[in-house]
């Protein structure tokens, strides 16, 4: 099994995606026809540049989960390109990279550490399977797994052997993380890697990744609902609402100049965490709407204080703001009609 | 001393003493709970920290009394001046729901699927105030303008799979606080929402909590959402609590260097290219209840003494206490 390696050189993006779309039909009544659809992933694109962490926050419900499935092919998109370092993913043409090359090259980390792992098997023939399945002999993919249990700080001769129940929630996603690297992939999809861990412990796995990073070389894409945790380990980040993207950056124009009133009000939802500037109000209310009918125009103005009339007629264009730093919002873009239009420029 | 302890102070609302939980099953034992204490002032808000199994669910459900009868529970629970501990039948009834209330992080859990939101809540008030069903059916929509439920009229007949996160978190509420209850327990209520929600409901358990006066422990592993809403914290580790005070002081820096540790751990975005101080290891199993200082093989500040018997609280002035003995007693 060879390593996969830079083909496109480093300036093409590792990863390319253009109006990627996923619907979900929702089945109801007795013949089990199609009665809605929800809107997950609808129109998205964006880059992960080569070394970078790229950061995406979101509501409940805004689609995170589903792009994740969508750039690993868990999910076969509705519509869009994905070009992955130069090569269009599942088009096994002359120019084309096949999905079992793609897949090999991008792997996932999930939420939940128990589900994801075989409960019969040792932390270490788990780790070992998928090399073993893409021709390694199963005692040099072995070898391979020790070799990596020790790198995410597992001890082998203590480990190797143990199974996923003699393990904590920290340990467990360890694992996890060891299972990603063991085919050495170029890109790591990160869903709520550390979400169910304690506090103590997300710091130990946050350090874990910021070192594997480095040392193989990764990409990252990491998702969170935890604001500062994404400000930590991201380079860039990417703001969903609803199925769309709000917003992108680099991570201080971000959390230091959101643009997009749904980034503004979501970074002003942190807690304090100090109890004498306690929040009086909330800086957003109600819910997110329901994804099957999503509003007309920006998706986010039946919460947004500066929405107009031209924000229900048509829908915002991504406008670069400056030093790659982009809103979908009329007030980033001058000649939208909006009153305050060209103020965030 | 905490104010609440002194003799010429009126009973606290809460008073817990040396409760013990331990759930002996076939294949395990696990001392949960191993001889926690606390008080809680009438109209006073106290939250819980402490990591995964530390025992704040259980302390918890053991003042409703709501553990599985395979539990062995022991120690002294008094609300409002009642023995919960020896109440049955009718008067744990009475006191479950009545009294004291509890709030869950998922309210499908605590909301039935059949029933609407509406008919929900006006069962409780005539269930417990022996209301009629028109006088408990004005009380639900009272209740769910309390909680401010949008278009609360027309929420009344909605089911709870109809109502957003946010909504049926509300209606939660509005169950609990439908027979004005002096003692409202929650257990992480806003863990599973959205961070634009969270903070609605956050202030709006504080705005009730300020209103009808009630005592309130929250539960939560979250230690913004406690500088949100608390007025002290009490911090649990291996079924203890191992510091206790006010919020402002604890914030600005822990006695116990369990807390300490937390709080150094906690990420800010400040922290961005630097490595991440950690507390290296994993809390006890519990299997056996603890004889030391359950944080001691984690602790940085470990001596031979802190393994010679269970550290006792120490009281540090300012109504702070911690069990370590390394804290000065002030
Ligand atoms: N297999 C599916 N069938 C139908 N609807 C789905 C399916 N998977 C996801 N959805 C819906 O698609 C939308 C986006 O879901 P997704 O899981 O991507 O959100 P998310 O941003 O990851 O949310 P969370 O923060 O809660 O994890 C939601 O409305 C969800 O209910
Ligand atoms: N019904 C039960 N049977 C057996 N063990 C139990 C039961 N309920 C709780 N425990 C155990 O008691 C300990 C304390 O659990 P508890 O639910 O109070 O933790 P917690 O502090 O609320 O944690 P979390 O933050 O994960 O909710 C844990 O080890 C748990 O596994
Ligand atoms: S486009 Fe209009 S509604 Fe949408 S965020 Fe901007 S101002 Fe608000
Ligand atoms: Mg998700
Ligand atoms: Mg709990």
């Amino acid at each position: 099994m060879d390593i996969a390696t830079d083909r496109g050189g480093p300036g093409t993006p590792l990863l390319s995606l253009d109006g990627l779309t996923k619907h979900f039909p929702i089945k109801g009544g007795l013949l089990g026809r199609t009665v809605a659809t929800v809107r997950a992933v609808d129109g998205v694109a964006f880059e992960v540049i080569k070394g970078e962490t790229l950061g995406i926050v979101g509501e409940s419900g805004c689609g995170k989960s589903t792009t994740a499935r969508l750039l690993m092919r868990l999910l076969d998109p509705d519509a869009g390109k994905m070009i992955f370092d130069g090569e269009a993913v599942g088009e096994p043409r002359a120019s084309g990279l096949s999905l079992r090359d793609y897949r090999r090259q991008v792997q996932m980390v999930f939420q939940d550490s128990y589900a994801s792992l075989n409960p019969r098997l040792p932390i270490e023939d788990s780790i070992a399977f998928a090399p073993i399945v893409h021709g390694l002999s199963r005692e040099k993919a072995n070898e391979r797994a020790r070799e990596i249990l020790a790198a995410v700080g597992l001890a082998p001769a203590q480990f190797a052997r143990r199974y996923p129940h003699e393990l904590s929630g920290g340990q467990r996603q360890r694992v996890n993380i060891a299972r990603a690297l063991a085919l050495q992939p170029r890109l790591i999809i990160l869903d709520e890697p550390v979400s169910a861990l304690d506090k103590s412990v997300e710091a130990q796995v946050l350090n874990l990744l910021v070192e594997l990073k480095a040392q193989f070389g990764l990409t990252y894409v990491f998702i969170s609902h935890d604001l500062n945790v994404v400000q930590f380990i991201s380079d860039r980040v990417l703001v969903m609402y609803l199925g769309e993207v709000v917003e992108l950056g680099p991570v201080d124009a971000i959390y230091d100049r959101p643009a997009h009133p749904y980034t503004r009000a979501l970074l002003a939802s942190r807690p304090s965490m100090d109890p004498a500037q306690r929040r009086t109000v909330p800086p957003l209310t109600g819910d997110p709407p329901n994804p099957v009918n999503p509003p007309s125009g920006c998706r986010f103005r039946t919460r947004c204080t500066h929405a107009e009339d031209i924000c229900a007629k048509a829908k915002p264009r991504a406008v670069d703001i400056g030093a790659g730093h982009i809103a979908a919002c009329h007030m980033a873009d001058a000649g939208s009609g909006h009153s305050q239009a060209g103020a965030l420029a | 001393m905490s104010a609440a302890l002194k003799m010429d102070t009126p009973a606290p609302l809460v008073r817990v003493r040396d409760l013990n939980v331990t759930f002996m099953t076939r294949d395990r034992t696990v001392h949960a709970v191993n001889g926690m204490d606390m008080d809680l002032a009438a109209g006073e808000v106290l939250c819980i920290l402490g990591e995964s199994g530390s025992g704040k669910s259980v302390t918890l459900r053991a003042l409703l009394r709501l553990l599985p009868k395979f539990a062995r529970v022991s120690g002294s629970i008094e609300v409002a001046g009642r023995d919960v501990m020896a109440m049955n039948g009718n008067t744990l009834n009475d006191y479950r729901g009545g009294e004291a209330a509890m709030i869950f992080q998922e309210p499908m859990t605590a909301l039935d699927p059949v029933f609407t939101v509406g008919r929900q809540i006006a069962e409780v008030v005539q269930r417990h105030e022996g209301a009629s069903r028109a006088q408990a059916d004005a009380r639900a929509l009272e209740l769910l303008e309390l909680v401010q439920i949008p278009s609360a009229k027309r929420r009344l007949a909605a089911y709870p799979h109809e109502l957003s996160g946010g909504l049926r978190q509300r209606a939660m509420i509005a169950v609990a606080l439908a027979c004005r209850p002096k003692l409202l327990l929650a257990d992480e209520p806003t863990t599973a929402l959205d961070a634009t929600v969270q903070i609605q409901v956050l202030l709006l358990l504080r705005e009730l909590q300020q209103k009808l006066g009630m005592g309130v422990i929250f539960v939560t592993h979250d230690l913004g959402v406690a500088g949100e809403i608390a007025d002290r914290v009490a911090v649990m580790y291996a079924g203890r609590v191992v510091e206790e005070g006010p919020i402002g002081p604890f914030m600005a820096g822990p006695l116990h260097p369990y807390p300490t540790g937390l709080l150094n751990s906690t990420v800010h975005g400040n922290m961005r290219g630097k490595v991440l101080t950690t507390i290296p290891g994993a809390p006890p199993s519990l299997a056996t209840a603890p004889t030391t200082c359950s944080f001691s093989p984690r602790c940085g500040l470990a001596e031979a003494a802190c393994d010679a018997g269970v550290p006792p609280m120490v009281e540090a002035g300012g109504g702070r206490r911690a069990r370590c003995i390394k804290v000065a007693p002030g």
